[in-house]
C-alpha cells in the first residue's frame, strides 16, 4: 500500500521537475498530439515538458489542483494564449499532420478546427439564432439563409437545446438559464464544424442538473468530436472521460484510462489528489 | 465544563457582559450614524438650493424676453411718399422709404410734437425695424398701396422695457431714458390699447443687432450648431479610433504609458490654452479665416478629444473579456471581434462620454474668444466657413451691453443654452438606457 | 425490472451500466440455479457427466463474479452513485458473492455425486436431497425474481422458506443418522449424502441473504440478523 498520508505537505511541495509522466501518453489514433511542451509566463514556467495525445473521438479529462497548468495547456491547444503578450510556448502541437504553431498556420483557420467552450457561459448579447450563426458567418461557411437556418437547427439539436428554444430563436441568448446558455455556447462552437472541442471547466458555473445535462451532451458529442476537457471536479472527469490526465505543478504526472485512474492510479500524487489528501 | 460555567459567572459579576457594553455604546453609534447621514443631506440640499436660486433668477429675469411689445399704427401707404410708380417692380418696393410712412403716422397721431427734437423723440418710440414690417406687408399685398390700414409694428426697446415693467400701475414703470413727453405719449397708447405684447419671434429668428428689440439668437445658435457639427465629426471618430488602438492593439510599454498620462493631462488643460493653440496653428499657420465655425470646431475637438478617449477606453475596458474570448475562440479575427462585439457593447458608454464632452464644448466660451468668434455678426451663418458667433459668446456679448432690454435677452439666451445642455444630457442618458436595454 | 427506477438518469450511459449489472446478475443467477438443479439430479441419478458439467460451469461463475465486481467498482469510482443507485451497486456486490457461494456449494454437491458414483449409489436420502434441492432451487429462483422485480413480499417469502429448509435438513439428518445406525457399513456413503444436504441448506441460507439484499435495495432497511417476525414488522412500518 502506498503511503499517501505521508505525502501531506512537505513532500508535495517538493521539486517535481524530475518526475516522469507515468501511464500511457500515446493514443492509437491520435487527433492531436503534443510533445515536450513548455509554457512560460514571463520568467515563470507554467508547464514543464508535457507530452500528450488526444485520440480521435476520445474524451480526455485534465484534472489537477488550481494552478497546475491544465487550463494553460488546454488554451495552448487552439492558441488562445496568443493574446497574452508575456506567454511563451515551446514544443510541438500537432493537429493530425499540421503544426499548430507553425508560422504559416493561420490562427483563425485553426480555431475553426479546434473550438473552445469556456468556464462561464458567455453567449453574445445577441439573439439565440445569431449566436449560433455567428461562427458560420465569420468563416463564410454558408451562402444563403436556408443553409444557415439548417446549420443553426442542426447545431442546436446536437447541443440538445433545439426543443427548448425553437420557438424563440430571436430571443436574446443571455435570457436563457445558465445551463441553457452553456449549451448554446456549445451549439455555437459546433456550428463551425470543428474536429476538436476544448472545454475549459464548462460546468463550474452550473447547478448539478445543468451539469448532468452537459455531461450527457459530451457523451453524445464524443461520437462525432474529439473532446478535451479541463475540470476541477474529479467526479466529473470520472463520469465523462475515457482517459484522464493528472497535472501537478506544471507537470503531467499521470495519464491513464479513467477507470484505471479512479480505481487504481499508478502514481501516488494522483492517488493523493483524487482521494482528497491534498489539492 | 462546570468549572468553566462558574468561572464565567464570577467573571460577569465583576465585569459587564459583552451585550451590556454593546448596548451602552449603541445609542452613541446610532447618533453618529444619523449625523453622518445628515452631512450628506445638507450637502445635497445646499446644492439644490443653489440650483433653485440660479434657475429662478435666470427665469425671473429672462422670461419676459420671450414677449415683445408692438405698437398699433394707422399707416397710409402713400405712393408719393414711397416714391413707388409701379407696385409690381420689386426694385422699387425694396428701395422705398417706409420709415417716412411710420413717421407720418406718428406725426398724425401726436400733433403736439412740434420741434425737431420732439419729433425725433416721437420717432424714437418705434423701432426702426418697423419699416421692414411695412415693406413685408406691402410686398405680400400690393393692393395696400394708397390705402390706410392698421399695422402692428415693433416698439422701441425703451418702450418695451417701460410697458413690461409697468403692469397695471404706472408708478412701477421703469422709465430709463424716456422723457416725460414720451411717457405721456406711451400712456396715450396704453389708454387707446395701441400697445400689445405678443410672442417674440424675432428673438428666435434674427441674428444679433445693436437694437435689443431686433436682436435674436438665431445667428448664435446656427454658429454653435456648425461648430458642434465640426466637433462631433472630428472628435468622435478620432477619439474612438485612438481609444480602440490604445486598448486593443497598443503594446503595454513606456511609450503607451507616456501617451496615457498625457491624455489624462490634456483633459485637465484650461480651455483657453486650446484657444491659443487654435489661434496659433489654424489661423496663424494654416491661415484659416477668423471667426468661422470650422476653426471653432477644430479647437473644441482638441479640447473634447481627451474626454472622449478616456471615456471610450473605459467603455471598451468594461466589455467582459469572456465575450472577446468567445469570439476569438470561434475564429473571429481581431478586427471582427472589435467591430462585431467590442464596439457595439462599448457604444452606450462611449456615446455617453462623448455627449457629455460635446455638451461641455457647446458651453465653452474662452477658446472661441481667442479665435475671434466674439465679433459682432448680424448675418445668420449658412455654413462652417461663414463668420459666426456661438451661444455662450452671444451671452457674454449681451451681458456686456448697456441697454436695459439686453438684460432679459441675456437671461433668455442662457435659458436656451441650458435647455440645449439639458436636452443633450437627457439624450445621453436615454441613449445609454436604450442601447443597454436591448439585451 | 420495475421501470419506475430506471431510465431516469440524465446520463444514458449510467443507465446502461446499471442495466448491465442487473442483467448480468440475473444471467449468473440462472447459471447458478441450473447448477443446483444439475447437481441434485447428478446425485439422484448418479450421473457423473452431469456432475462434471456442474464443476466445469463453476469456472464460468467465478469469472462472472470477478467481472461483475469490476463493473461495480467502476460504477462506484466513476459515477459516485447515491441513494437507490448506491444501494443497487452495494446489493449487487453482495448478491454476486452469495451467488458465487451457492455455486461453490453446488460444486461440492456435484463432487459428492462424483464420489458416490465411484463408491456406488447412495444408500438413502435420495428423497430428502431431491426435496431440499427443489426447495432451494425455488428459493433462489424467487430471490432472483424478487431482485429483478424489486418485490419485497416475494423476498420475505424467500426468507420464510429458509426456515422450512432448516426443518427439512433436521428431519433428513435424523432419517440418515437412523439409517447409519442400522447400516454401519454404508456410513461413509451416507456421510456424503449428509454433507450434500448441508450444502443444500447453505444454499438456502445464501438465497435468504439475497432476499435480504433485495429488501435492503428496495427499502433501504438492513434486515440481516433479524428474525422473520422482525423483518415483517420492519417492512410493515
Amino acid at each position: 500500500m502506498k503511503q499517501v498520508q505521508k505525502e501531506n505537505d512537505p513532500q508535495i511541495s517538493q521539486d517535481v521537475s524530475n518526475l516522469e509522466t507515468v501511464g500511457n501518453i500515446f493514443s492509437d489514433n491520435a487527433k492531436m498530439s503534443m510533445r515536450n511542451v513548455n509554457v512560460f509566463y514571463g520568467e515563470k514556467q507554467a508547464i514543464h515538458d508535457v507530452s500528450l495525445d488526444i485520440g480521435k473521438n476520445e474524451v480526455v479529462a485534465m484534472i489537477g489542483p488550481s494552478g497546475c497548468g491544465k487550463s494553460t495547456f488546454l488554451r495552448c491547444m487552439n492558441r488562445m494564449n496568443d493574446t497574452i503578450d508575456t506567454c511563451r510556448i515551446e514544443g510541438d502541437f500537432k493537429l493530425e499532420a499540421s503544426d499548430i504553431y507553425h508560422p504559416k498556420q493561420d490562427v483563425v483557420a485553426l480555431r475553426a478546427r479546434v473550438g473552445i467552450v469556456f468556464q462561464k457561459p458567455n453567449p453574445f448579447p445577441k439573439s439565440i439564432y445569431d449566436n449560433v450563426a455567428y461562427g458560420p458567418k465569420v468563416h463564410g461557411l454558408v451562402n444563403n439563409k436556408t443553409d444557415l437556418d439548417e446549420i443553426v437547427e442542426v447545431s442546436l439539436r446536437k447541443a440538445g437545446l433545439w426543443e427548448e428554444v425553437k420557438d424563440r430563436l430571436t430571443a436574446p441568448g443571455t435570457g436563457l438559464s445558465g445551463g441553457q446558455q452553456q449549451r448554446l455556447c456549445i451549439a455555437r462552437t459546433i456550428a463551425v464544424g470543428p474536429e476538436v472541442i476544448l472545454m475549459d471547466e464548462p460546468c463550474s458555473a452550473l447547478d448539478p442538473i445543468a451539469t448532468a445535462k452537459i455531461e450527457e451532451l459530451m457523451a453524445e458529442l464524443s461520437q462525432n468530436f474529439t473532446i478535451a476537457i479541463v475540470t476541477h471536479s474529479m467526479q466529473q472527469a470520472a463520469r465523462v472521460s475515457d482517459r484522464t490526465a493528472y497535472f501537478h505543478m506544471g507537470k503531467l504526472i499521470e495519464v491513464n484510462d479513467t477507470k484505471r485512474v479512479f480505481t487504481n492510479p499508478e502514481h501516488e500524487l494522483t492517488e493523493a489528489y483524487i482521494t482528497g489528501r491534498f489539492g | 465544563m462546570m468549572k468553566n460555567e462558574s468561572n464565567q459567572n464570577t467573571h460577569s459579576a465583576e465585569k459587564p457582559s459583552t451585550i451590556e457594553l454593546v448596548n451602552k455604546n449603541l445609542t452613541k453609534r446610532y447618533r453618529a450614524e444619523k449625523r453622518f447621514k445628515a452631512y450628506g443631506v445638507t450637502a445635497i440640499l445646499f446644492g439644490l438650493a443653489c440650483l433653485v436660486i440660479l434657475f429662478s433668477d435666470i427665469i425671473g429675469k429672462g422670461h419676459s424676453a420671450f414677449l415683445q411689445t408692438y405698437v398699433y399704427l394707422e399707416v397710409n401707404y402713400d405712393a408719393d411718399a414711397l416714391e413707388i410708380t409701379d407696385v409690381t417692380d420689386p426694385q422699387q418696393l425694396a428701395m422705398a422709404d417706409y420709415s417716412a410712412l411710420v413717421k407720418s403716422a406718428l406725426r398724425e397721431q401726436f400733433t403736439d410734437a412740434k420741434s425737431r427734437k420732439q419729433r425725433r423723440n416721437l420717432y424714437g418710440l418705434v423701432s426702426n425695424g418697423a419699416s421692414f414690417t411695412l415693406r413685408e406687408s406691402l410686398e405680400e399685398n400690393p393692393a395696400l398701396l394708397n390705402q390706410t390700414t392698421g399695422v402692428w409694428v415693433l416698439a422701441d426697446d425703451d418702450i418695451d422695457t417701460y410697458y413690461k415693467s409697468r403692469g397695471d400701475n404706472q408708478a412701477d414703470a421703469f422709465i430709463g431714458r424716456l422723457n416725460p413727453q414720451q411717457v405721456a405719449w406711451v400712456e396715450t397708447w396704453i389708454g387707446n390699447q395701441q400697445l400689445k405684447k405678443s410672442f417674440n419671434t424675432t428673438f428666435f429668428t434674427s441674428g444679433d443687432s445693436r437694437e435689443p428689440e431686433q436682436a435674436g439668437i438665431m445667428g448664435a445658435m446656427a454658429g454653435s450648431l456648425f461648430t458642434l457639427l465640426v466637433t462631433i465629426a472630428l472628435s468622435f471618430p478620432i477619439g474612438v479610433a485612438a481609444a480602440v488602438y490604445l486598448e486593443e492593439y497598443a503594446p503595454k510599454n513606456k511609450l503607451t504609458d507616456f501617451i496615457e498620462v498625457n491624455i489624462n493631462n490634456l483633459a485637465a488643460v484650461p480651455s483657453i490654452i486650446f484657444g491659443l493653440l487654435g489661434l496659433a496653428i489654424f489661423i496663424g499657420y494654416f491661415e484659416m479665416h477668423r471667426s468661422i465655425p470650422l476653426v471653432g470646431g477644430l479647437v473644441l475637438s482638441l479640447m473634447t478629444l481627451p474626454t472622449i478617449i478616456i471615456s471610450s477606453r473605459a467603455a471598451i475596458k468594461s466589455v467582459p473579456p469572456s465575450i472577446r474570448d468567445a469570439a476569438l475562440g470561434l475564429g473571429a479575427s481581431k478586427m471582427q471581434v472589435i467591430l462585431h462585439h467590442v464596439l457595439p457593447l462599448a457604444m452606450p458608454g462611449m456615446l455617453t462620454g462623448a455627449i457629455i464632452g460635446f455638451a461641455q464644448a457647446l458651453g465653452e466660451t474662452a477658446p472661441l474668444l481667442m479665435i475671434g468668434m466674439v465679433a459682432f455678426i448680424v448675418d445668420i451663418p449658412g455654413g462652417v466657413s461663414d463668420p459666426a458667433t456661438a451661444l455662450p459668446v452671444q451671452i457674454f456679448l449681451w451681458s456686456d451691453s448697456p441697454e436695459r432690454a439686453f438684460v432679459e435677452r441675456t437671461s433668455a439666451a442662457i435659458m436656451v443654452l441650458l435647455a440645449f445642455l439639458i436636452t443633450m444630457n437627457t439624450a445621453a442618458i436615454w441613449l445609454r438606457k436604450r442601447l443597454e436595454r436591448r439585451w | 425490472m420495475d421501470k419506475k427506477f430506471l431510465d431516469r438518469h440524465i446520463s444514458h450511459s449510467f443507465d446502461n451500466e446499471i442495466e448491465t449489472i442487473i442483467t448480468q446478475i440475473l444471467e449468473m443467477g440462472n447459471i447458478v440455479e441450473q447448477q443446483i438443479v444439475d447437481s441434485v439430479k447428478a446425485i439422484i441419478s448418479t450421473n457423473k457427466e452431469l456432475a462434471q458439467k456442474v464443476v466445469q460451469v463453476e469456472d464460468d461463475v467465478d469469472m462472472r463474479e470477478v467481472r461483475l465486481d469490476e463493473l461495480c467498482t467502476e460504477v462506484l469510482a466513476c459515477r459516485q452513485p447515491a441513494a437507490f443507485d448506491l444501494r443497487m451497486v452495494l446489493s449487487a456486490t453482495r448478491i454476486i458473492r452469495d451467488l458465487e457461494r451457492i455455486g461453490d456449494e453446488a460444486q461440492k454437491v456435484a463432487k459428492m455425486a462424483i464420489r458416490l458414483e465411484k463408491k456406488g449409489a447412495a444408500p438413502a436420502g435420495y428423497e430428502e436431497v431431491a426435496h431440499m434441492g427443489g426447495l432451494v432451487q425455488s428459493m433462489l429462483s424467487s430471490a432472483l425474481s424478487a431482485f429483478s422485480q424489486l418485490d419485497v413480499t416475494l423476498a420475505l417469502d424467500v426468507a420464510k422458506a429458509d426456515k422450512k429448509v432448516d426443518r427439512e435438513l433436521k428431519s433428513a439428518m435424523r432419517t440418515i443418522v437412523n439409517y447409519m445406525i442400522d447400516e454401519p457399513k454404508s456410513i461413509k456413503r451416507a456421510m456424503n449424502i449428509l454433507s450434500a444436504l448441508r450444502s443444500l441448506e447453505r444454499m438456502g441460507n445464501h438465497s435468504r441473504n439475497i432476499a435480504e439484499h433485495v429488501i435492503y435495495l428496495v427499502k433501504g432497511l438492513d434486515v440481516r440478523h433479524s428474525s422473520i417476525k422482525e423483518i415483517a414488522s420492519k417492512l410493515a412500518e
